[in-house]
């Protein structure tokens, strides 16, 4: 049986980039993610696997070493948390526009500016409808447990070579803190540079021979024509990604008649929240995004027919409801709670929002 | 089964590591165990707390505003914590400096003099284990076996040898505690 560890979200995050066969990570501390750097550097991975870790000089330098990692076919990641991530903005959109895979994590703390240190997932806008400037998406997958900490580092790669698109792991400081067991997967072992040739030489800078054109990493293009040509693949590409993609979790929904839709430490609330309206005889249940790009719009308009009624919960003002709306289109009623800064909403307060918002109203 | 538990002190008492322990006892017997620290601004005040949830199915929130038993090591957390106590739930308190003992007769309140105990051994770093008895004598919801795999589990192998006196600690915090009302 594999081996089950107790970790912080963290640690697991640290654990799963060496066991997945990481090439490097390029990280800056920050409250509530450190401990992703500082497991790395106490595993010393560099002398187990080859993993280079490096803690850079700013959040800047971080992400533009991901830049040149990835368009070497290198399997690279950073991680930050909120402020942090505001500031690789602009490597993100490079990263997206050279078409290159890596991993983003970012820990979500309370904002706006330097905000808070505690958990808040008020970075919903930021992950899912860009961030950084111009028509891109990244892949962003919320865990809402330990284990998925750990899982979606591997996913999170697989799915950013697969498509050639940064990936990002959108959690906050409540997974990134909390201990659970995690049950952690064999190693994999890192690529080496002539497998790296052979799956990715038809991209990556790995050294120009004399049998093939250069390739060449870059995300400017002065000729509008093409520079639209390039914009409608890279369109055509979200959309596979949208077809292809999505993932979720239902909880309770067989006989809802109110749906709660949260990702995340919310989405734990929520299950809570739901143990206790259905103590009262509310018909509740939690559709959980797993993917927030691609968002599970067709899972919820397939539960439409049944619902009254349908709360977003989010520690946030509203940013994932508006997507919430967007699938329902107005067919239902759709509310949103949350708190914001910081503060974690009750399980109680999820109920007491629900029957004030739908079932007394 | 589902054990919601707090652990409150100062920092350094070995609350964190407390509940580290407690959690890893849980995984040894099959358990689903979640640990959720206090992170925050309260941790550089000098307090420290963390939230077990033990139970044999998927925890949902690991952040919980209702106990089922509250461990309160100093009276900024008796002030905070002993209302957020279940009805019928139990608090259990080291008196050493609390000024305010808890004054709910709705649970069922124990006192375990684990700092007097500790010195008393002539070892401070067994408090948080004489601690950990009293509860397990409360709620024996971990086997002692279990304790110390998980003890195995959460120490570093060169304090190994140190495990026969947290076991030590621990049946003692079981012999000590005390019901209060």
């Amino acid at each position: 049986m594999a081996e089950l560890r107790l970790m912080k979200g963290n640690e697991a995050i640290a654990e799963a980039a060496i066991r997945c066969g990481c090439d490097g990570y390029f990280g800056y501390p920050i409250t509530p993610q450190s401990e992703v750097l500082e497991t790395l550097m106490a595993r010393m991975p560099w002398d187990e696997t080859g993993m280079v870790v490096l803690q850079a000089e700013s959040e800047l330098a971080a992400i533009n070493m991901v830049y040149g990692g990835a368009g070497c076919g290198k399997k690279v990641m950073t991680s930050s948390s909120s402020p942090g991530i505001s500031l690789k903005q602009e490597g993100i959109t490079y990263i997206a526009g050279a078409e290159l895979p890596c991993l983003v994590v970012n820990v979500v703390r309370g904002g706006p500016g330097l905000g808070t240190i505690q958990p808040a997932q008020s970075d919903y806008f930021q992950a899912v409808k860009g961030g950084g400037h111009g028509d891109y998406k990244l892949i962003v997958l919320a865990p809402a447990s330990v284990q998925e900490m750990y899982d979606f580092v591997d996913l999170g790669f697989e799915l950013a070579f697969k498509y050639r698109n940064p990936a990002m792991i959108l959690s906050d400081g409540v997974i990134g803190q909390m201990m659970e067991k995690v049950q952690l997967g064999d190693y994999k072992p890192r690529l080496t540079n002539e497998e790296i040739i052979k799956r990715y030489g038809s991209w990556a800078t790995t050294g120009k021979t004399a049998d093939r054109k250069r390739n060449i990493i870059t995300s400017l293009d002065l000729d509008a024509g093409s520079q639209e040509k390039f914009n409608i693949k890279l369109q055509n590409k979200y959309k596979e990604i949208q077809d292809k993609e999505v993932r979720f979790e239902k909880i309770a929904c067989d006989d809802a008649e109110y749906l709660l839709v949260a990702y995340g430490s919310s989405s734990r609330v929520c299950q809570k929240a739901i143990d206790i309206a259905r103590g009262k005889g509310i018909k509740v249940g939690l559709l959980r995004p797993i993917t927030l790009f691609p968002y599970p719009s067709k899972a919820i308009q397939e539960l439409l027919p049944q619902l009254k009624g349908i709360l977003s919960v989010e520690m946030s003002a509203g940013q994932m409801v508006e997507d919430v709306r967007l699938a329902v289109n107005g067919k239902v009623n759709v509310e949103h709670f949350g708190r914001m800064g910081g503060v974690i909403p009750t399980p109680n307060e999820v109920v007491e929002a629900l029957e004030e918002k739908f079932i007394k109203a | 089964m589902t054990e919601e538990i707090i652990i409150a002190g100062f920092g350094g008492q070995g609350v964190l590591s407390m509940g580290k322990i407690l959690a890893y006892s849980g995984i040894m017997q099959d358990q689903e165990v979640s640990w959720m620290p206090s992170y925050g601004p309260e941790m550089r005040g000098g307090t420290a707390n963390v939230t077990v949830i033990l139970s044999d199915s998927r925890i949902s929130s690991p952040i919980i505003q209702e106990f089922d038993t509250a461990i309160i090591l100093n009276q900024q957390s008796m002030d905070k914590f002993e209302k957020m106590v279940k009805p019928g739930g139990v608090l259990i308190y080291d008196p050493n400096g609390i000024t305010r003992p808890p004054e709910r007769k709705d649970i069922s309140v124990y006192e375990i003099d684990a700092a007097e105990e500790a010195a008393r051994m002539k070892n401070a770093k067994t408090f948080n284990m004489i601690v950990l008895g009293a509860f397990l004598k409360v709620k024996p919801i971990v086997k002692l076996d279990n304790v110390v795999k998980g003890l195995e589990k959460s120490l570093p192998a060169r304090h190994h040898n140190l495990i026969p006196a947290n076991k030590e600690a621990i049946q003692k915090g079981m012999e000590i505690v005390k019901k209060m009302n």
